[in-house]
C-alpha cells in the first residue's frame, strides 16, 4: 500500500500478474524523483544531462521531468541551449521510454527526431552541429542505465559548458574545417566518415533533415562491419529504429539516395544488424526473413510478430450452433464477432470480462480456442462423412476435433501424435468436445503406413520451426539456426512421404492429403512439397481457400514445380493470423515410384515431346501389360504402358523396353498383345483405352500397381509432374488435356526413362508421371519411341536385382536413341 | 485392449444402472451401429464397432484412447464413472436435477449445490440416488449422488473437481 503514491497510476492486478516483476515505486514515483536519480537511471542525451546539471546547480525552473516531451524551455539559455533543451527534452523522453526496452520501440521517436531537427534548424548551425555531434558522442557512450563513462568524466569539469560540449565544439570546428557534413547522429563515432553531403550549409541539411533522412542516406556509414558500435548502438533503440527507417527509405530508391561508395549489400547488412538489434532477432533468422520478404513487408512482418493475434474460437457444431454460442457468450460478457466470410464456425474475441477458457460453455464443449489459421487446413482437407481420416500430428486436438465435427462423428479418425504429454491434451479436448469417432495413438508419424494405411484423407500438420508464430513464442527469434531448419525440413519430408503412403489413392471419395506448417520458411514449405512431388505419385490441387498468398514457384536459386502456385501462404501482417502454409495433394496412384536418377529428369524433360512418342513406344510394350489389366484409363494409360514395364520386363528386358521406346514400339506390337499395338496406334481416345487395357498390368509384374487406376509412372511421377500425370481414375482425360506443358515434357522425357528404369529395377510400378505426357502423346502424335534421352539413361541405372534384362532382346531393342 | 470380463461388466453395469436404470441395453444397441465396451489400461471405452476395427490395428502400448472413455477401474476393481460418459448417460437418465443459473457456475467450479440452488428435480428421487444434473437450459452438467458425500464424477478434461451436493434433505424433494 505504501508504495502507491498515485492512485491514478495503479498497477493492474489480476491473475498471473504477481508473477510479473513489479516495477515498483520507481514507475509511480518517476515524476517525483529527483532529476539526478532519474537521469542516472535513464539514458539521457547530452542535452538532458546538461539540463540536469543545470538543475542541480539550482536552476529554479520547474523542469519536471525528462519525460515530458514538451521540452521545457530553459530560460535564459542561448538559443543553442534552448534548442538543446528542447532537443534533449525530447531525447530525454526517449531514454525514459527506453527504460523498458526489451524490444519495444519508442513510438514517438521519429516525431521527436523530427522536432529536434526542426528546432535545430532554428537554432542555427552551431547548435545543430553541437546537437548532433554531442548527441552522438554522448549517446555512444551511454548504456541503459546511464553508466556514461564519458559524461561522468566530463561532468567533472565545468558547469556551464560540460566537457562534452567543449568536445563537441571542438569537433564541430573540425567538421567545419573539413567541410564535411555533420554526419548523422549515429554515424558520428561509429561510422566516422563524414557524410557525403556537402558541408556548406548545415542549415540546409537541418531543414531538409526530414527530407534528408528520407532522400539521402545520411551517412549511414554503414559502420564497417560490426564493430564496437554494436554495443553502443544496441543501447539506443531509437537511433536504431530511425536508422532502420532511413535505410529502408534509401533502399527503396537506391539509385538516387545511395551514398557514394557504399554498396547495396552494405546497406543491407547494416539493416540486418539493426533489425536484429531492434526486434531482438538472431542474425540467422533475420537473414532468412530478409530473403523472404521485400523490405517494406519485412518491417511490417517484424512489427506484427511483436503483437499477439486476436483470440479466435471455433464453435463446436456437434453440440451447438455458432449463433447460439455467440449469444451465450455475449450474455456472459464476451465481446465477439464472426470471424469472416470464409468461416462458418469461427468467432473472434475482442475482449472479455470472463476468462474465455473457463466458461461453462467451454467446459461443456461448445467451443474450442483455436487460431484462425489452424482452421484453414481442415477446411482445405474437406473431410466427408464416413471416411477414414488420419491426423498425423494432432496435438492439441483442435484440427482433429474440427475434422470430427465436419464429419458429424461418422467415419473414423485416427489421431496420432509422437508426444505423449501433448496427447493427454488431445484426449481431454476430444472428450470435452464430444468427439466419439476418434482413436488416438502414440506413434512416430514415420511409422505410418505400416501401422495402418489406406486412409481416405490425411492431415499432416508437421512439426516446424515455428517462424510463423513468433508472436506466440518469441524465443523462436533467437534459438533457430540453420541446423534447426534443416532438421525440421528433413523430418517433415519423412513425415510427408509416410503420410502420402498412408493415403489410399483409389478411395472413392478421397485420396487427398493436406500438408501444413506454421512456418514461413521456404525450406520447410515449398521445398518439402516439391520433394514430395518428385518422390511420390501425387500432385498438387487447389486448396479451396480463396485468400492467402500463393506459394513460391521459385526462390533464390531454387526452382519448384509450377503447381506450387496452388499452395497458400498466410502471414501475420497481411492476414492477421499466424503465419501458415497449406498444400493439398491428391494421390493418383498407390504405387511408389522407384527412385530415379535425378539428372535424368531434367534431361528427360527436354525431349518431352520426343518422349511422348517414346511413350507410345513404350506403351506398346506396356500395352502388353496393359492388355492384361486394362484398367488404367486415360493418360495414365500411356504411362501405364511404360509402367507396365514390369510386366513387360517379363517379356522383354525392361531395359530394352524402357530404353528404346522407339524400338519398343515396333517390337512391342510384336511382342505385346494386340492391345499394345492398338495402344500404340491410338492417339487420342485410344490412349485411354490403352490405358484401360494397359491397366491390368502384367499380373505378375505389376503387382504393385495393378489395382491402381493410375499407373504411376515411375519416372514421371517422380519428376515433378506427379501432379499432372495423375492419374486418378477420377480424372479422366481432361487431365491429360490439361497438360502442363512443362511437366508433360518432363514427364515424357522422364517416364520413358523411368519407366524403363523402373521396370528394370523391379517390377516397381512405373510412375505414371508420363501419364499425361504419354497420353497426350498418344493422343496427339504418336511419336514413337520415347525420348531417346531416356534411353541413355536407363542403362546407367543398375538393373533391378530381379530383372536383369539388360540385354536388349533382339528386335526389341533397337538403339533407343535411334528411335526418335 | 480387450473386452470386459464378466466380473468387470457386472461391476460397471451396476454403476451405470444407478443413473440410467434399465436402459443399459440402449447403450449397446444404438441406431447407428453396435457399440461395445473395451478395456484398455484399466479404462473402459465405449466405441462403435467401426472404430474398433481400426483401433485393433494399433498396438496396445501405443493406443491412447478410443471412442469415449466411460470410466476406469480402480486398483481395487471398483468402477469410477467419468464425466466423459455424460453425453451418453444423460439422455437415459432416470432422475434429473435442474439447478438454477446462479448455482450453476459455482457447481461447475466444483462446489456443492445447496438446496436453494435447486431448480427442479424429478419426482420420487430417493436419497442417495444417482442423478444427472442439468442446467436450466437442459444442458447436462454432471452427475452425482444426491446427498452423497462422495463425488460421483469428475471433470476429466481440464479440471478435476469433485462435485457434491450438500444440505439437501428429504428424499421427497
Amino acid at each position: 500500500m505504501g508504495r502507491k503514491l498515485d492512485p491514478t497510476k495503479k498497477e493492474k492486478r489480476g491473475p498471473g500478474r504477481k508473477a510479473r516483476k513489479q516495477k515498483g515505486a520507481e514507475t509511480e514515483l518517476a515524476r517525483f524523483l529527483p532529476a539526478d536519480a532519474d537521469e542516472s537511471s535513464k539514458r539521457l542525451s547530452s542535452r538532458a544531462r546538461k539540463r540536469a546539471a543545470k538543475r542541480r546547480l539550482g536552476s529554479a525552473e520547474g523542469l519536471k521531468s525528462n519525460k515530458s516531451p514538451g521540452a521545457k524551455p530553459l530560460p535564459g539559455k542561448l538559443p543553442k541551449g534552448a534548442v538543446q533543451t528542447q532537443v534533449s527534452g525530447k531525447k530525454g523522453a526517449s531514454p525514459v521510454r527506453a527504460v523498458g526496452y526489451g524490444g519495444k520501440r519508442p513510438a514517438p521517436s521519429p516525431s521527436s527526431d523530427e522536432d529536434e531537427e526542426e528546432e535545430d534548424s532554428e537554432g542555427g548551425v552551431v547548435s545543430q552541429g553541437l546537437l548532433w555531434g554531442s548527441e552522438d558522442s554522448e549517446a555512444d557512450m551511454v548504456d541503459d542505465y546511464g553508466a556514461n563513462s564519458r559524461s561522468e568524466g566530463e561532468e567533472d569539469g565545468g558547469e556551464e559548458l560540460l566537457p562534452i560540449e567543449r568536445a563537441a565544439r571542438k569537433q564541430k570546428a573540425q567538421e567545419t574545417d573539413l567541410g564535411s557534413l555533420w554526419s548523422e547522429e549515429e554515424t558520428d563515432e561509429e561510422e566516422g566518415a563524414p557524410s557525403a553531403e556537402p558541408g556548406p550549409t548545415k542549415d540546409d541539411e537541418q531543414e531538409g533533415e526530414l527530407q534528408i533522412n528520407v532522400d539521402e542516406e545520411e551517412p549511414f556509414l554503414l559502420p564497417p562491419a560490426g564493430e564496437a558500435e554494436q554495443g553502443a548502438q544496441a543501447a539506443d533503440l531509437q537511433r536504431v529504429h530511425k536508422r532502420i527507417q532511413d535505410i529502408v527509405g534509401v533502399l527503396r530508391d537506391f539509385g538516387k539516395q545511395r551514398e557514394e561508395g557504399r554498396s547495396r549489400s552494405e546497406y543491407l547488412s547494416r539493416l540486418q544488424k539493426d533489425l536484429a538489434a531492434y526486434y531482438s532477432y538472431g542474425d540467422f533468422l533475420l537473414g532468412k526473413l530478409m530473403d523472404l520478404f521485400p523490405l517494406s513487408e519485412l518491417v511490417e512482418f517484424l512489427e506484427a510478430n511483436e503483437v499477439p493475434r486476436p483470440i479466435t474460437l471455433r464453435a463446436n457444431t456437434l453440440k451447438t450452433r455458432r449463433r447460439d454460442l455467440a449469444q451465450a457468450l455475449i450474455n456472459r460478457g464476451v465481446n465477439l464477432d464472426p470471424l469472416g466470410k470464409w468461416s462458418k464456425t469461427g468467432l473472434v474475441v475482442y475482449d472479455s470480462s470472463v476468462p474465455i477458457g473457463a466458461t461453462p460453455e467451454y467446459l461443456a464443449g461448445h467451443y474450442m480456442l483455436q487460431g484462425a489459421s489452424s482452421m484453414l487446413p481442415v477446411m482445405a482437407l474437406a473431410p466427408q462423412e464416413h471416411e477414414r481420416i488420419l491426423d498425423m500430428c494432432c496435438a492439441p486436438g483442435g484440427k482433429t476435433s474440427y475434422i470430427a465435427q465436419l464429419m458429424k462423428n461418422t467415419g473414423v479418425i485416427l489421431a496420432n501424435d509422437a508426444n505423449a504429454e501433448r496427447l493427454k491434451s488431445v484426449v481431454g479436448n476430444l472428450h470435452r468436445l464430444g468427439v466419439t469417432n476418434a482413436v488416438l495413438s502414440h506413434y512416430d508419424g514415420r511409422q505410418f503406413p505400416k501401422v495402418a494405411g489406406g486412409f481416405d484423407r490425411v492431415l499432416l500438420d508437421a512439426p516446424c520451426s515455428g517462424t510463423g508464430v513468433i508472436s506466440k513464442d518469441p524465443a523462436v527469434k533467437t534459438n533457430k539456426d540453420e541446423k534447426d531448419i534443416q532438421r525440421c525440413a528433413h523430418l517433415q519430408k519423412e513425415l510427408l512421404l509416410s503420410a502420402i503412403d498412408s493415403v489410399n489413392a483409389t478411395s472413392k471419395t478421397g485420396g487427398y492429403l493436406v500438408y501444413c506448417t506454421c512456418s514461413v520458411m521456404v525450406e520447410e514449405n515449398e521445398w518439402v512439397v516439391d520433394y514430395a512431388l518428385k518422390k511420390r505419385n501425387v500432385r498438387l490441387v487447389p486448396t479451396g481457400l480463396d485468400f492467402g498468398q500463393e506459394g513460391f514457384t521459385r526462390f533464390r536459386e531454387r526452382r519448384f514445380h509450377p503447381t506450387l502456385r496452388s499452395t497458400r501462404r498466410f502471414y501475420p501482417h497481411t492476414h492477421n493470423m499466424d503465419g501458415f502454409f497449406i498444400a493439398k495433394f491428391k494421390k493418383f496412384s498407390n504405387s511408389i515410384p522407384q527412385s530415379q536418377p535425378a539428372p535424368g529428369d531434367s534431361a528427360a524433360a527436354a525431349p518431352a515431346t520426343v518422349a511422348l512418342p517414346a511413350l507410345n513406344g513404350q506403351a506398346t510394350p506396356k500395352a502388353e501389360n496393359s492388355s492384361e489389366p486394362a484398367k488404367r484409363a486415360r493418360v495414365a494409360g500411356k504411362a501405364k504402358q511404360k509402367q507396365k514395364h514390369p510386366k513387360k520386363a517379363s517379356f522383354q528386358k525392361q531395359n530394352g523396353i524402357s530404353k528404346r521406346t522407339d524400338s519398343e514400339l515396333p517390337t512391342v506390337p510384336s511382342v505385346t498383345k494386340a492391345q499394345a499395338s492398338s495402344q500404340l496406334q491410338n492417339s487420342g481416345p485410344p490412349a485411354e483405352n490403352a490405358h484401360l487395357t494397359r491397366e491390368p498390368r502384367a499380373p505378375g509384374k505389376l503387382t504393385q500397381r495393378s489395382p491402381k487406376p493410375r499407373a504411376p509412372k515411375k519416372g514421371a511421377g517422380r519428376k515433378q509432374n506427379a501432379p499432372a500425370m495423375g492419374s486418378d481414375p477420377q480424372t479422366p482425360a481432361w487431365l491429360s488435356s490439361k497438360t502442363q506443358a512443362a511437366p508433360n515434357s518432363e514427364d515424357q522425357g522422364q517416364p520413358p526413362e523411368r519407366a524403363r528404369g523402373a521396370e528394370q529395377r523391379k517390377q516397381p510400378v512405373p510412375r505414371p508421371s508420363l501419364k499425361k505426357a504419354a497420353f497426350r502423346n498418344q493422343n496427339g502424335t504418336p511419336k514413337g519411341p520415347q525420348s531417346p534421352l531416356m534411353h541413355p539413361r536407363s542403362p546407367s541405372r543398375p538393373p533391378p536385382a530381379k530383372r536383369r534384362k539388360w540385354l536388349p532382346r533382339g528386335s526389341r531393342q533397337p538403339p533407343p536413341e535411334a528411335d526418335s | 485392449m480387450r473386452p470386459l470380463t464378466e466380473e468387470e461388466t457386472r461391476v460397471m453395469f451396476e454403476k451405470l444402472a444407478k443413473y440410467i436404470g434399465e436402459n443399459l441395453q440402449l447403450l449397446v444397441d444404438r441406431p447407428d451401429g453396435t457399440y461395445c465396451f473395451r478395456l484398455h489400461n484399466d479404462r473402459v471405452y465405449y466405441v462403435s464397432e467401426k472404430i474398433l476395427k481400426l483401433a485393433s490395428n494399433i498396438s496396445g502400448d501405443k493406443l491412447v484412447s478410443l471412442g469415449t472413455c466411460f470410466g476406469k477401474f480402480t486398483k481395487t476393481h471398483k468402477f469410477r464413472l467419468h464425466v466423459t460418459a455424460l453425453d451418453y448417460l444423460a439422455p437415459y437418465a432416470k432422475y434429473k436435477v435442474w439447478i438454477k443459473p446462479g448455482a450453476e457456475q459455482s457447481f461447475l467450479y466444483g462446489n456443492h449445490v445447496l438446496k436453494s440452488g435447486l431448480g427442479r428435480i424429478t419426482e420420487n428421487t430417493s436419497q442417495y440416488q444417482g442423478v444427472v444434473v442439468y442446467s436450466m437450459a437442459d444442458i447436462p452438467l454432471d452427475y452425482f449422488h444426491l446427498l452423497s458425500s462422495q463425488l460421483t464424477t469428475v471433470f476429466r478434461t481440464r479440471l478435476i473437481k469433485p462435485c457434491f451436493i450438500s444440505c439437501y434433505n428429504s428424499s421427497k424433494k
